[in-house]
């Protein structure tokens, strides 16, 4: 029989291991990997919202583009019955039986997306100016302002971008998508390197 | 670039969204009992117009919702949206709107 034995322990490796993601341009427009995390994604009737505030903290968002925050979580409205909800990775097991717990009695649905997305941080004085390079939406703070979050396009990938801070944002993306994501930012910010 | 406007989220450019066919084409009850000519023309054959017609548009990069639209071939401006299960609108009161 062969030797199947692994001569070396698994090791887990980011996607964004060995991308380029420093560079002489990070004083304008800084990309910085962001940590694994837990992510559900959450459909639901009328009450879900509010039901959900018994496992978060906090109700999720109604408002179009709203987020909300709380307890190191933080919860997206992407469709009028549809969010995204970011945990740190630590309650992988943990959040979605208690968010189930929570709903319970409430048409629901709740999946695991953990490992589809990553994330990472696009700041800098440049960052929305970059971003729209292959984002359409107007990232003005008046039109876009901290706190908000949507589902969008950058290029050619479907990405959900929070705005953090006046000068950073959260960009999710599929897993897979990691790699052209970062080829197309640092394409964009190339003119300030 | 186009804006549609979404009836849930508003004003948003164009590459948010997927066209979805011609709107208010209804699923026919006992599809059973039909021939084959009824079932072809709701499959295949549509109004086609040149000037006002009625469109499913879906906000797919976006809130993910199907919603309709009222969009003129000629110009390919969008006289309006609404959200998916409102009426139809009178398209002769929205054309003599159009002529501003
Ligand atoms: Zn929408």
């Amino acid at each position: 029989m062969a030797d199947i034995a692994l001569k070396e322990p698994a090791l887990r490796r980011s996607v964004f291991d060995g991308l380029p993601l420093a560079s002489k341009a990070a004083a304008a427009c800084a990309l910085e990997p962001l940590p694994p995390a837990t992510r559900l994604a959450v459909r639901g009737r009328p009450g879900v919202a509010e039901a959900a505030a018994a496992a978060l903290g906090f109700p999720l968002p109604t408002g179009v583009c709203q987020s909300a925050e709380g307890g190191g979580r933080a919860a997206f409205w992407l469709g009028p019955d549809e969010w995204l909800v970011i945990a740190p990775e630590a309650e992988a097991a943990t959040l979605a039986p208690t968010l189930e717990q929570a709903l319970a009695g409430v048409p629901h649905a709740i999946v695991d997306v953990s490992h589809r997305n990553v994330a990472l941080t696009v700041s800098g004085p440049r960052a929305a100016y970059v971003l729209n390079h292959g984002c359409p939406r107007d990232l003005s703070l008046s039109a876009f302002p901290v706190g908000t979050v949507s589902r969008t396009i950058l290029g050619k990938v479907e990405v959900v971008l929070w705005r953090t801070g006046p000068e950073s944002f959260r960009l999710e993306c599929w897993r897979t998508f990691a790699e052209w994501v970062v080829g197309f930012l640092n394409e964009a910010r190339r003119e300030f390197e | 670039m186009l804006i549609i406007r979404c009836p849930i989220c508003g004003d948003r450019p164009e590459l948010e969204f997927r066209y979805g066919g011609e709107g208010h084409v209804a699923r026919p009850a006992a599809t059973e009992a039909l021939d084959d000519q009824t079932v072809a023309d709701r499959l295949y054959m549509r109004t086609n117009p040149k000037g006002l017609t009625v469109e499913r548009w879906r906000h797919v990069h976006g809130c993910g919702r199907f919603f309709n639209a009222v969009r003129d071939t000629v110009s390919d401006f969008f006289v309006t949206t609404y959200k998916a299960g409102e009426p139809r609108p009178d398209l002769d009161a929205l054309k003599k709107e159009a002529v501003r």
